[in-house]
């Protein structure tokens, strides 16, 4: 049943990176909670616009959990509180009148605040550059349907390549590692006939792109995988490291 | 001024290959003298600034969001077409071609729908060798599902996120040319207008969203490659950031404006539930392969689904239309659900939806395998409804989707701009008066892949363009007049914000620019416009400064040119005599109310030039002829 709940909000606000920023105290009132937490985000806004404040600035786009665009620490937790979910598609109704909701941006080394909740996430698409490709250049394809790939691989590539490129993975990791992201990538590919003729150097360039920008190290303590909202499974990331050690003994890349 | 579609003549078969063979070559080792401004890193402006950095070209590509692999062709669900035939249920390249032209309801130009058709093919093998998992048989070969409007099985995918490994498919390949050097990627950057140098294309003006400041890029041709139009209406199936800024600008700029009252209502959407809503979410088209649509036949009947026996619901689309059924193309889908809600036999609590039901197809092929193919749709319903759709019925109503409008532009994609090239949802070439599901992944991918790195050769080689920097002076002029439009926006300091006359402008649009569309409506949103528009420049309140991240200043941006552009729209719409596709118009209509299109007056594309805000825009008619299929009353009955 749809409800209207009243709410507290604190919210990380910071004028840019080179600012300091501090926790700003709201009220949210009368949310419905049919509402999703944007939308609630976007009735404070409304009014903060209204008495000549500034709104809070929060990342967005498609609104349906596949952009990857939006996400911010609420309640300590990537993304909020339900499992396999984007900021974006969570729903008013987990939350009880007079709840107090801490919102804050992710915090990682290198995801710097932007502004607010705004991160710089482009730290993603170097590693992507690094190596997240298959050197094909358009034309000269060969007929897709040239090449079976076991529908069993072809699923669980599938599985990897859901990857939205938000950072809650990061986000929540004690190290701030990369390591879900970039192995979801690397899995990918690796799984897929297309992919395995770069394996190798793909694996290595992809890691060492990743280590270079301030990202840590993965140790085991599967909070990615907890948070993360399309739920990439921590596999990759064994699968990654086996990867990256056959590569780093045995390849012409090492 | 004469449009000229520079299509050859000649048999349809081989009409693009001849045209290659009389296009220019811009020999390997100059391509290095030419700079590219692609803007948009969707399936068009990733796939043509990788293609065209990979000739050697020197691209620099724009995006509004933090990464290019953000672009709204992330959100497609459903799939892409391709003739393969794979299925061997009897498609072909022509077939392709004669879906597309009569689902667009013989509003297309047909030269550039059989080009498209053509690529399908090549697109498929491209994306399967950059690593697209798409969805395979257990032998290993690519699978096929159906979407609207087709009788043939040729709708390949992933999951349900078909549109997202496409992009990302892209995005690797844009981003490999970024690591080596050919594309500059400057995201977070909003195109705020065109510079014209002696008439030609050869720079934009951008604001980068995170220092505010105007940036000055100049190169020798520019690619538009920014999307659809559709947040028009405010609450639509498109991300928040889609908007009609770079292609308004261009018009503003003298590029023509085609078609722009063909917009597409997807009947497949969850229901609005509240004011406070900021869009649309889409269930795609593909859930039609399974669910099947239907009311009770009861007006107000108020029971639950699971209390009304089956011989108490009306499955109306497969009543009325036997041969495709819950396949019928989106248009007739959309209306026929209005109809339904009109005749007040809608459900759910606002009597604006009718059910989308999987119960069959569950029983027949057990959950397992329906949440193996529509998984993440059901899940993403259950999320937004909180009803579990494996339980109970889906309850969809249509909602603005797609814009089959754009700007003009020729057989080269280029526009009427010399060197404004427009690639994508942005431009109106292929789908007529309305899309087919699945066919603009295939567009996007088409013009990207494998049209604009041929005619941009063309373009360049013949052109002999003298080299301008941003030094010259229509930078600085066009610059200056973003400068000012931005602190006009900011100085007004109002009482109403941006998003409130958003929501206006959209429900005006809905209310008599929408589904079913009548003179006096349209009349009425012409009245209303003019003065929203009026009301927007004298009382919103932009916070912030210039100078900073400042997303209120980005949107008033954007909803200032919808006020523009929305005009336009409803001229165009008021303009045609006929209904057609997406475009209906209630005094024309078959007794079956269908759409009744008048192929002797109106079989034209209609582009507009632009004369002034407020000003009556000129009409240029490109007579669309048709030679290798046959107009008909489209029938899917
Ligand atoms: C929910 C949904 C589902 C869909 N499902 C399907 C499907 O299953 N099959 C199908 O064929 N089609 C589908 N479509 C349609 C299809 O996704 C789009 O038509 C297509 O992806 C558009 O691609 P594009 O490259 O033209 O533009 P977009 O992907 O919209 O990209 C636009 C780009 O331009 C940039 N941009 C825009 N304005 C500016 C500016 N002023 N300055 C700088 N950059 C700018 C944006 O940042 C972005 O990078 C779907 C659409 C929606 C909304
Ligand atoms: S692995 Fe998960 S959490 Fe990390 S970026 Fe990808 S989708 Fe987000
Ligand atoms: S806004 Fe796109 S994933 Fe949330």
């Amino acid at each position: 049943m749809t409800k209207k709940i009243n709410l507290t909000l604190k919210v990380w606000r910071q004028k840019g990176a080179a600012h300091k920023g501090a926790l700003e105290t709201y009220s949210a009132q009368q949310i419905s909670t049919d509402m999703s937490f944007l939308e609630m985000l976007d009735l404070v806004n409304e009014d903060l616009t209204l008495s000549g404040k500034e709104p809070i600035a929060f990342d967005h786009d498609c609104r349906e959990g596949i952009c990857g665009m939006c996400g911010a620490m609420v309640n300590g937790r990537a993304h909020g509180p339900e499992k396999g979910t984007t900021l974006c598609q969570l729903h008013m109704r987990h939350f009880s009148d007079g709840d107090t909701i801490m919102i804050e941006p992710w915090r990682a080394m290198a995801f710097k605040v932007v502004k607010d909740l705004v991160v710089d996430r482009s730290a993603f698409d170097k590693i992507i550059a690094a190596g997240g490709y298959v050197s094909v250049n358009t034309g000269g394809a060969p007929d897709a349907n040239n090449i079976p790939v076991y529908a069993e691989d072809a699923e669980l590539a599938m599985d990897a390549a859901q990857c939205i490129g938000c950072g809650a993975c990061v986000a929540s990791c004690p190290n701030a590692s990369a390591m879900l992201f970039t192995s979801a990538k690397v899995s990918q590919l690796a799984l897929l006939p297309q992919g395995k003729v770069e394996a190798d150097k793909r694996v290595l360039s992809m890691l060492r792109c990743m280590d270079e920008l301030g990202f840590g190290n993965c140790s085991n303590e599967r909070e990615c995988e907890a948070e993360c909202p399309k739920e990439i499974n921590i596999t990759n990331i064994a699968r990654m490291n086996r990867g990256f050690l056959k590569a780093a003994l045995f390849s012409r890349h090492k | 001024m004469q449009l000229d579609s520079k299509a050859p003549g000649g048999p349809i078969e081989t009409k693009w290959d001849r045209h290659r063979q009389d296009l220019k070559l811009v020999n390997p080792a100059n391509k290095r003298k030419f700079d590219i401004i692609v803007v948009g890193s969707g399936l068009a402006g990733a796939s043509a600034a990788a293609s065209l950095a990979e000739l050697g070209y020197n691209v620099k590509c724009f995006c509004i969001q933090d990464s290019p692999r953000r672009a709204h062709s992330i959100a497609a669900q459903g799939g892409i077409n391709a003739a393969k035939n794979y299925p061997n249920d009897g498609d072909s390249v022509f077939r392709l071609f004669y879906d597309t032209v009569k689902g667009g309801d013989f509003r297309a130009r047909e030269a550039n729908v059989y080009r498209l058709a053509m690529c399908s093919n090549s697109i498929i093998d491209q994306c399967a060798a950059q690593g697209v998992p798409f969805a395979r048989e257990y032998g290993g070969g690519l699978a096929n599902r159906s979407f609207g409007g087709a009788q043939v099985s040729r709708t390949f995918y992933a999951r349900g996120q078909t549109g997202q490994q496409l992009l990302l498919g892209a995005y690797s390949a844009l981003m490999r040319q970024v690591s080596v050097g050919k594309v500059e990627m400057l995201p977070r950057r909003e195109m705020l207008d065109l510079v014209l140098v002696n008439g030609k294309s050869r720079g934009i003006i951008v604001r980068n969203l995170i220092t505010g400041e105007m940036e000055r890029h100049a190169a020798h041709a520019v690619v538009l490659c920014t999307g659809g139009y559709g947040n028009a209406y405010y609450l639509s199936t498109n991300a928040m950031a889609c908007n009609v800024t770079a292609a308004w600008r261009c018009h503003k700029r003298g590029a023509l404006f085609a078609n722009p009252c063909f917009t597409q209502i997807h009947p497949t959407c969850i229901p609005v539930h509240g004011t406070y809503q900021s869009k649309l979410t889409l269930m795609s088209e593909s859930l039609r392969n399974d669910g099947r649509v239907w009311v009770p036949k009861k007006a107000d009947d108020r029971r639950k689904p699971d209390q009304i026996p089956e011989s108490e619901r009306d499955y109306y689309l497969e009543r009325k239309y036997p041969s495709f059924g819950n396949l019928v193309p989106r248009d007739v889908a959309s209306r026929n659900a209005k109809a339904m809600c009109d005749e007040g036999k809608g459900v759910g609590s606002t009597q604006l939806a009718v059910y989308l039901d999987f119960a069959e197809a569950i029983k027949r092929d057990g959950e397992d395998v329906i949440r193996k193919k529509y998984g993440n749709l059901f899940a993403m319903y259950e999320k937004i409804t909180a009803e579990n759709p494996y339980k109970t019925p889906m309850m969809i109503y249509p909602a603005i989707h797609y814009a089959m409008g754009g700007l003009w532009v020729d057989y080269n994609l280029m526009s009427n701009l010399e060197g404004l090239f427009v690639l994508g949802e942005a431009n109106f070439s292929d789908h007529g008066a309305n899309r087919l599901g699945a066919s603009a992944l295939m567009q996007g991918l088409a013009d990207g892949y494998f049209v604009i790195p041929y005619t941009m050769g063309g373009y360049l080689g013949g052109a002999g363009l003298d080299s301008v920097d941003t030094n010259h002076p229509a930078f600085a002029e066009v610059e200056n007049e973003c400068k000012e439009r931005v602190n006009k926006l900011l100085s007004i300091k109002g009482s109403r914000t941006v998003d409130d006359i958003h929501r206006e402008l959209g429900l005006c649009m809905w209310d008599n620019c929408g589904m079913a569309r009548n003179d006096a409506g349209l009349t009425k949103a012409l009245n209303t416009i003019p003065k929203l528009r009026d009301e927007f420049w004298q009382n919103i309140t932009v916070p912030g400064d210039q100078g900073d991240f400042n997303q209120s200043l980005e949107k008033a941006g954007r909803v200032a040119d919808f006020l523009e552009f929305s005009e336009l729209l409803a001229k165009d719409a008021l303009d045609r005599r006929e209904s057609c596709g997406g475009h209906f118009n209630e005094a024309f209509q078959t007794e079956e109310n269908e759409a009744l299109r008048d192929d002797e007056n109106c079989c034209y594309a209609a582009a507009w030039e632009f004369t002034g805000v407020g000003k009556e825009p000129v009409l240029h008619k490109e007579p669309l002829t048709f030679e290798n299929v046959h107009l008909t009353q489209r029938s899917y009955k």
